[in-house]
């Protein structure tokens, strides 16, 4: 979309999102991955109330992303359409070709599918009312983007042809995120508990109690 | 002077009306975004917003000729020619040729001639053109990406050169070096392939005539992220087998280690002929995005449609073991 305000599609804009729509969701990812760490070291707690937001642009742009393959992948892709373009066989060879590449024949979009599947029931659960409703597990499973977000570099990681300098950028970002979390949570435990903010909980609405 | 006009569509490649109707019907009943709608009408007239810097037009080049072996399709446009290629030397974006090759110096260009054959040494590009009529020749290119395009080069047979160069019964092998000047170069100042990037052909391939040493485009001066001075085009396989900016044609007893060879070993084979049934690579080889062709694919044919001419080539060989 980016591109496109900016002008700057190149000959094959239908080629290029597909792309940008991936890169998008993986930096949603990192960034939603970002907001604790960023919180923890400034005492900023206030942004964390743009993590639900950041992170339903994740699934957003994840969906749309998947959509694009479906469509300029895979329909484009079908080539024939031996019951007419709109029709229950077109569905069924897309089905088919879409069941195939997630059953192994591309092993990128079996990781990919399953990173943004993942993102689903976080997606799903991020309702002030769900969060409410789930205490403790809705934390638990909202862990569960970090699984997601380790397999979108993965996805990434296998789909360049040669160059893995930008994945590699990803896999930095996301490993030095879900590092610094291991790092605080020994030093929480090694340490006395009132140093950081999350201890405090009872001064913070419900909404934002529950860390990452 | 010969300037070849692009020929008229031929009729097949024009949508039909039925085609066009059930397009439209099927946007609108997809629900599609607003997003993909407005890609969808981009890429259907072909010309997408200015982006890379196409390469300015170089000087005409004079007696080119037709050639029978020319593809009636409709050339893609300059434009789309000289702003989305793969050229790493560069850079590895579609548009990094067309951005950082701007400076390439191909002045007082040399070939060096080496291995096993009668006239080793550098070879100055107009020793190298001297005596061949230049031909344009319009070839399907299909890109290891499964994209494609319709290139009228203009260059000269390849066997042409091998002769000049006399190669001996041990030559069993062509192996072509591209230039690898990290001053000129950003791409290679990164270790994303092994440089210089090597590419080879089979005695028998490099022969064949659809095989041409390229040095221009449109009837024009090589522009230099298509790989000035001198680049290799094999219209049967995939694009990465034209090594772009030639400096070295080696002709050796052993099948060459090639840089995606050596990459990938599972995704790139020596041969890497295009074709439909075989997709070791994570793309579909079946069918292909046509660079300004509309929304829909069309299907990859065996040997990029070239079967007739070169199947012969391959008879008895295992296509899949030998991708
Ligand atoms: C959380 C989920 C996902 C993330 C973070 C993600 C991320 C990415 C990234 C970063 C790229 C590379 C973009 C580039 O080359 O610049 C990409 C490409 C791609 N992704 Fe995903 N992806 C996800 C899910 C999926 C799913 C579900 C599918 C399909 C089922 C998929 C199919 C593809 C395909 C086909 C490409 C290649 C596009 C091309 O050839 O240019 N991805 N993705």
């Amino acid at each position: 979309m980016w591109a496109f305000l900016t002008d700057r599609l190149s000959v094959n804009p239908l080629g290029d999102l597909t792309s940008e729509t991936g890169i998008w969701t993986l930096r949603f990812l990192c960034l939603t991955l970002a907001i604790t760490p960023l919180r923890r070291i400034t005492g900023w707690n206030a942004i964390v109330r743009f993590r639900r937001m950041i992170g339903l642009f994740a699934f957003f742009y994840g969906s749309l992303h998947f959509l694009t393959y479906m469509l300029v992948d895979r329909l484009a892709g079908l080539v024939e359409f031996p019951g007419g373009l709109v029709s229950i066989e077109t569905i069924r060879r897309l089905a088919a070709s879409i069941a195939g590449d997630i059953a192994g024949d591309r092993p990128f979009i079996t990781i990919g599918f399953t990173a943004l599947a993942l993102l689903l029931p976080l997606a799903l659960t991020s309702t002030t009312g769900m969060i409410r409703r789930l205490g403790r597990k809705w934390q638990a499973l909202h862990r569960l983007v970090y699984v997601s977000a380790c397999l979108g570099v993965v996805h990434y990681w296998w789909l360049v042809k040669a160059d893995i300098s930008r994945p590699r950028y990803y896999a930095l970002a996301v490993g030095a995120l879900l590092g610094f979390r291991a790092w605080w949570s020994r030093r929480r435990r090694s340490r006395t508990p009132a140093r950081t903010p999350a201890a405090h909980p009872r001064r913070m609405p419900e909404s934002q109690r529950h860390t990452m | 002077m010969l300037i070849k006009r692009p020929s008229p569509i031929r009729s097949a490649e024009i949508t039909s009306k039925r085609d066009y109707l059930s397009r439209r019907a099927f946007l609108k009943t997809s629900g599609l975004t607003a997003a993909a709608l407005a890609g969808a009408g981009i890429a259907l007239d072909g010309e997408g917003a200015p982006g890379a810097q196409e390469a300015p037009h170089g000087r005409a080049l004079a007696g080119v000729q037709r050639s029978p072996l020319s593809i009636a399709d409709k050339p893609s446009t300059w434009r789309q020619i000289t702003t989305y290629n793969n050229f790493y030397e560069f850079g590895v974006d579609k548009e990094s040729p067309a951005r950082f090759a701007k400076g390439l110096n191909t002045a007082n260009w040399k070939v060096t001639i080496d291995g096993e054959c009668g006239r080793t040494g550098a070879l100055d590009l107009e020793d190298i053109l001297k005596g061949e009529t230049l031909e344009e020749r319009i070839y399907r290119l299909r890109c290891v990406e499964a994209w494609s395009m319709v290139i009228p080069w203009v260059g000269f047979p390849l066997a042409n050169l091998i002769r000049k160069c006399e190669p001996t019964s041990r030559a069993k092998y062509v192996q072509f070096t591209t230039l690898d000047d990290p001053r000129q170069m950003p791409g290679v100042r990164s270790a994303v392939l092994d440089w210089p990037y090597v590419e080879g052909l089979r005695m028998d391939e490099a022969m064949h005539p659809l095989a041409i040493l390229a040095v221009g485009l449109y009837g024009e001066v090589l522009p230099n992220q298509n790989g000035a001075p001198l680049r290799l085009v094999v219209p049967w396989k995939y694009g990465f087998k034209g090594a772009k900016s030639i400096v070295k044609i080696s002709f050796v007893g052993q099948q060459p280690r090639t840089s995606w060879m050596k990459a990938e070993p599972t995704w790139y084979g020596f041969y890497s002929n295009v074709n439909p049934n075989v997709s070791p690579q994570r793309w579909s080889q079946a069918s292909e995005r046509v660079i300004g062709g509309g929304f829909f694919n069309r299907k990859t044919q065996m040997f990029n449609g070239y079967g007739d001419q070169v199947a012969h080539l391959y008879a008895g060989m295992d296509l899949e073991k030998f991708f």
